[in-house]
């Protein structure tokens, strides 16, 4: 709701100054979002009249015209706007005069010819923004009187940035009447509008659609000039309150409108067809807007029509075929009461969004429509003369909203807003509000107003109450809560063990979309499954959810490469969505992305890229946080993954992540040009953490064995580590593969694997016996479950 | 005595130049070979104690204290020529081993958390420590939890202001944390003391606006908590959290889900309040919306409003990332620049 501070002082004038009366809007909730001059800053333009014009002898576009601006003599001005005619009155900026910018006016000779000062357009005195032309002054402007003075330009306009609750505010009348609560200041009292009714014209209304439009009047005004002009301090309102002059019919509703908050329609009388019909719209129903879209109107949608067809969306906008326009000799004028339920989001079903349909939506003072049809026809009858008819009304008193009464409590005062507030204020702040009080047992009974939509609640009444007191003079405190119990479960890691985890081994921690480019989304997928489809997305390349966290750090890490970095390790911890949109899987996941060279570039080390085992080794770090004992990785198949340098990572039989190279096909569809080395896991499962128990410490020696076993080659460490882990013995306590080789001394088709066995036993110093016994089933166990040939 | 004396002489020699010997012995194993040469089984001063059957009894014990006294001295010159060596031989070891201490250590450097996760962590860190929990609820939420339980029904303009992320009808992107406020109270009984951060997501994208960002949700429901309690918790928190004695402003506000509602202002960090292009030259920058929890909120999950109330609050993490940072340009957050994350390792 944007006013000016001039207008809103005709209706409450408070002694304190603007910012003070800003600071006060603000702090009861009506933020003030902006504050500016109606006008740039300028000096010394006048009004002047174009008393003659002749042709610049050397110029085409130019002209000489002599300007009365009541001096001594009149004045000569070259000007070159397109508009400028004889009996014109306009602004004139006489020589010494300054235009916004500091812009001083000089005698000054163009193109051979004296010119004594400027003719000027509003946008050069800073009224609005890109017009061309000059600024046409009404017929009756003063010639010789100071524009600031003529348009009361010592001004400004307040932008209140309203919160969808205040609609009672939407209004000079309703912002001041909140202005006189919060200063204490009485408001203007008007003088009651009676219209003298001069013609017995009349249109039927019916309303079949009675709870969305309880209320409906209408008045038909004939005889009037559409050709008349808005006057100067009704344009002003107006352009100070962001609303374009459009013809005195249109301005004087919309001027209603600002003043009262009461939205109105003007329809050309001539153009209707037999009687006004409110009801909800006929299937298929199309309807041209007066802003020359087409739409077909829902059924849910209410109409205004006549006989034959819809002529407008009820409170959201007027029709073309019913239009005012400069031909109009009569309308009929409506104010209604539309139910903010009927209009609530239809204006945007259609891509609407207008002055009516935002007051309509969030509830117009159902008293209102008679005065504000009263006030426009004054207005009217004023500006574009004509005579008004009697007014017709149709109110269905049962759908009227029901004013709320509400009981409130002085206890419940206090436990909400945790002060006291004497009765006396609360008696006076809540009357001051316009609301009803009456003193009653439990405390007071509360009944509301039509023109508040947003009490309807005891505690709406509390906010009101500390509203006034002032948010700012109630005090901090700190509560007296129970005492909760707490959860520290050491089953459980906290993610940011694991985040610090990776951080520490030189991981940067990415944030990046949880939607993204399905084209990039497919090609890093699992068995190529899509991603969940957004019905809105703000672009294409962020139409779908993520699958996995690849896409988003393999994207940060192409543009990171492209910003010279070369050495990238990157970690995400977020949402994956899986399965279809009714079926959504949103699992928190890890994952991370490594490339370039191993270590940082040293002088010490010599420099070799990342492999498989380097993000292998910070996955088994993060597993080892919860202790992990049976991790598996399984070597399997990924569609985005190097088929030779991937595993599906295990724990018991629940698959739980992935861990890779990433397949060198991608290196040019996804813009790569390095080999990158991925995982992720599912965060749940290596937060999994076990709880130390601890076991006896042996004094007795321990004994290490090694075996160096001959193996074929596509025998893996972890088949050899498989095997062992069947081995039952209480005096096995760790295996550990300290040497693989093939080549020279091992025939082809064969490796070596050295294995070394830890063993101990907790009572006892172990015999050679029982030493060499184990060790021998051990190899036993080894050549029937792969087929190893012990070397040594 | 005059053969006294010739003896005495002689030990004196044998001395004499076993002193000089030892001094002279530049290693080790000159050292040693000294040692063995004047006191080895056939050493210097070994024949000489053998030659002494020539000596009259009477003398024998004169001489062979002189001996003892000869040879314990000779002993001693070798020890501390030895020890003297050794401390010769480290030095010029530990010489050798001289390295240029100003190169950098080898290995991984640390990495960083992003300036988000940082944020999130203070402000998880100064919840948990005055008694609430962590909660966290879905991402992508059904609209009763994200609007209809939350006091915003259909149609409800404020539904319109949230510039929802729709998959259907039905199921959405969180337009904030506030739905795990609804999840929590459904799952469980009062007192409640949670805080919910997350990610949440608007249709918007801008200079000033991400499709996604980060919220953190508080709830507190007890049987006596109260506005000016939410205007204690809250005003602390930004004090603690900028470290600073922070002016800290609450005006009215409107949120459907809660009746008071308010928005905090603080004093503006960049500028102590005078007044700068960050807070549009008004000293205050709005930092959170907050309030006490709507009864028909606390109707939604069956709980009773006339036993208990509640106060929420909702904060931008971004904004309080920026404000802490001094970064300003939210669109930095997700670009995931490796220049703009190292900046907060």
């Amino acid at each position: 709701m944007k006013f000016s501070e001039k207008w809103l002082r005709e209706w409450v004038n408070p002694e304190i100054d603007s910012a003070t009366l800003s600071e006060k809007l603000t702090q009861a909730g009506l933020e003030v979002d902006a504050i500016e001059a109606v006008a740039g800053e300028f000096s010394g333009v006048v009004v002047g009249q174009v008393v003659s014009i002749e042709a610049h002898p050397d110029a085409d576009k130019l002209r000489c015209c002599k300007v009365d601006v009541a001096g001594e003599e009149l004045l000569s001005i070259v000007c070159g706007a397109a508009n400028v005619r004889q009996d014109l009155k306009i602004p004139v900026a006489v020589v010494g005069s300054v235009l916004p910018g500091d812009f001083k006016i000089k005698k000054a000779k163009l193109r051979g010819v004296e010119s004594f000062g400027m003719l000027c357009g509003a946008s050069e005195i800073g009224l609005v923004d890109n017009v061309k032309g000059l600024m046409e002054l009404a017929d009756d402007a003063p010639v010789g009187m100071d524009l600031r003075e003529y348009l009361d330009l010592d001004d400004i306009s307040i932008d209140v940035d309203l919160t969808p609750n205040r609609s009672d505010c939407l209004s000079v009348a309703g912002i001041a009447r909140e202005v006189g609560v919060l200063t204490g200041c009485d408001l203007t009292v008007w003088p009651a509008e009676e219209t003298k009714i001069q013609s017995t014209s009349q249109l039927n209304v019916n309303v079949t659609a009675t709870a969305e439009c309880p209320r409906y009047v209408g008045r038909v005004i004939e005889g009037i000039n559409a050709n008349a002009t808005t006057p100067v301090w009704m344009q002003e309102k107006l352009r100070r309150s962001g609303v374009r002059s459009l013809g005195p019919v249109v301005d004087v509703t919309n001027y209603v409108m600002l003043e009262l908050g009461q939205p109105m329609h003007a329809f050309d009388a001539q153009r209707l067809n037999g009687d006004i019909t409110v009801r909800l719209a006929k299937q298929d129903e199309k309807l041209v807007l007066l802003d020359g879209q087409e739409v077909t109107v829902k059924t849910n949608t209410l109409v205004i029509a006549d006989d034959s067809a819809a002529l407008a969306l009820a409170g959201i906008m007027g029709g073309e075929s019913s239009s005012v326009g400069d031909n109009t000799t009569a309308i009929f004028l409506e104010a209604a009461f539309f139910n903010p339920l009927a209009i609530a989001g239809r204006a945007r079903a259609y891509g609407l969004h207008t002055d009516s349909s935002h007051r309509f939506e969030r509830g117009v003072d159902p008293a209102l429509a008679p005065q504000a049809i009263e006030r426009a026809t004054s207005l009217l009858l004023t500006i574009v003369g004509g005579q008004a008819g009697p007014i017709t009304e149709v109110t269905t008193e049962k759908e009227l909203p029901v004013a709320p009464v509400i009981t409130l409590r002085p206890d419940r005062i206090k436990r909400v807003l945790g002060i006291h507030i004497d009765a006396k204020q609360v008696e006076d702040q809540l009357t001051r509000l316009g609301l009803d009080v009456v003193a009653v047992d439990a405390g007071w009974q509360v009944t509301i107003p039509s023109f508040r939509f947003d009490l309807s609640i005891e505690v709406d009444l509390i906010e009101e109450l500390g509203r006034l007191y002032g948010y700012d003079k109630l005090p901090e405190t700190r509560p007296q809560g129970t005492v909760l119990t707490a959860d520290i479960s050491e089953h459980t890691l906290l993610t940011h063990r694991l985040q610090s985890l990776l951080v520490d081994r030189g991981y940067q921690e990415a944030i990046t979309y949880s939607f993204g480019d399905p084209k990039i989304q497919q090609l890093l997928a699992f068995e190529n499954e899509q991603g969940i489809a957004l019905e809105n997305p703000i672009s294409a390349d962020l139409s779908v959810m993520r699958t996995s966290l690849w896409p988003g750090l393999i994207q940060a890490m192409v543009y990171n490469l492209n910003r010279q970095h070369d050495r990238i390790r990157l970690f995400e911890v977020g949402r994956s969505f899986r399965g279809t949109k009714d079926n959504i899987e949103q699992h928190r996941q890890i994952a991370g992305a490594i490339c370039g060279s191993r270590y940082t570039e040293q002088w010490s080390q010599k420099q070799s890229p990342v492999d498989f085992f380097d993000v292998k080794a910070d996955v088994e770090a993060l597993l080892d946080l919860g202790c992990h004992s049976d991790i598996r990785f399984v070597a399997e198949e990924h569609s985005a993954l190097h088929p030779g340098q991937t595993a599906r990572i295990y724990h018991g039989d629940t698959a739980i992540g992935w861990i890779g190279a990433l397949h060198p096909r991608l290196n040019k569809p996804l813009d790569l040009n390095v080999r990158v080395y991925v995982f992720e896991l599912t965060l749940t499962a290596v937060l999994e953490a076990r709880v130390p128990s601890f076991e006896v410490l042996s004094r007795f020696p321990a004994n290490r064995r090694d075996l160096a076993l001959l193996v074929d080659s596509q025998i893996t460490a972890g088949q050899i580590e498989h095997c062992l882990n069947g081995v039952e013995s209480d005096i096995l306590k760790a295996i550990q593969v300290f040497d693989v080789y093939s080549g020279e001394g091992v025939e082809d088709g064969k490796k070596s694997i050295a294995v070394s066995f830890n063993l101990q036993h907790k009572e006892r110093t172990l015999t050679d016996e029982e030493v060499d016994s184990l060790m021998s089933s051990i190899a036993q166990r080894l050549e029937d479950h792969v087929g190893a040939v012990i070397r040594s | 005595m005059a053969e006294l004396d010739s003896q005495l002489q002689a030990l004196n020699e044998i001395v004499a130049l076993a002193k000089e010997a030892i001094a002279n012995a530049e290693k080790n194993a000159e050292l040693d070979t000294v040692r063995v040469e004047y006191l080895g089984k056939k050493g210097k001063i070994t024949a000489y104690l053998k030659q002494l059957g020539n000596v009259s009894v009477e003398q024998r014990p004169v001489i062979g204290k002189s001996v003892n006294l000869a040879k314990q001295e000779v002993v001693g010159l070798v020890e501390t020529r030895a020890t003297l060596l050794a401390e010769l031989a480290m030095n010029a070891a530990l010489e050798a081993e001289k390295i240029d201490v100003s190169l950098p250590g080898r290995g991984e450097h640390v990495g960083g958390l992003h300036p988000v996760t940082r944020t999130l962590q203070r402000v998880e860190q100064y919840f948990q420590s005055i008694g609430f929990q962590i909660s966290e609820g879905p991402e992508i939420e059904d609209s009763t939890h994200n609007f209809t339980a939350l006091n915003i029904p259909e149609h409800h303009p404020a539904r319109a202001m949230h510039d929802t992320f729709y998959f259907n009808a039905e199921t959405l992107l969180r337009t904030h944390t506030s739905p795990v406020q609804i999840r929590v109270m459904e799952q469980g009984k009062p007192p409640f003391r949670i805080i919910a951060p997350g990610r949440v997501y608007r249709c918007d994208s801008d200079v000033t606006h991400t499709p996604m960002f980060h919220q953190v949700e508080g709830l507190m429901v007890d049987e006596n908590v109260s506005f000016t309690d939410l205007k204690g918790i809250l005003a602390d928190f930004l004090r603690a959290f900028f470290e600073k004695d922070l002016n800290v402003r609450f005006r009215p506000s409107y949120f459907p889900f809660t009746e008071p509602s308010a928005e905090a202002d603080i004093e503006c960090v960049m500028c102590d309040g005078d007044g700068c292009r960050i807070c549009s030259h008004t000293g205050w920058i709005e930092i959170l919306g907050c309030g006490m929890v709507h009864p028909n909120v606390f109707e939604h999950v069956k709980i009773d409003s006339e036993q208990y109330l509640g106060l929420a609050f909702g904060i931008g993490i971004e904004r309080l990332a920026m404000l802490r940072y001094g970064v300003n340009d939210l669109r930095l957050f997700f670009e995931n620049d490796l220049r703009f994350l190292r900046q907060f390792n």
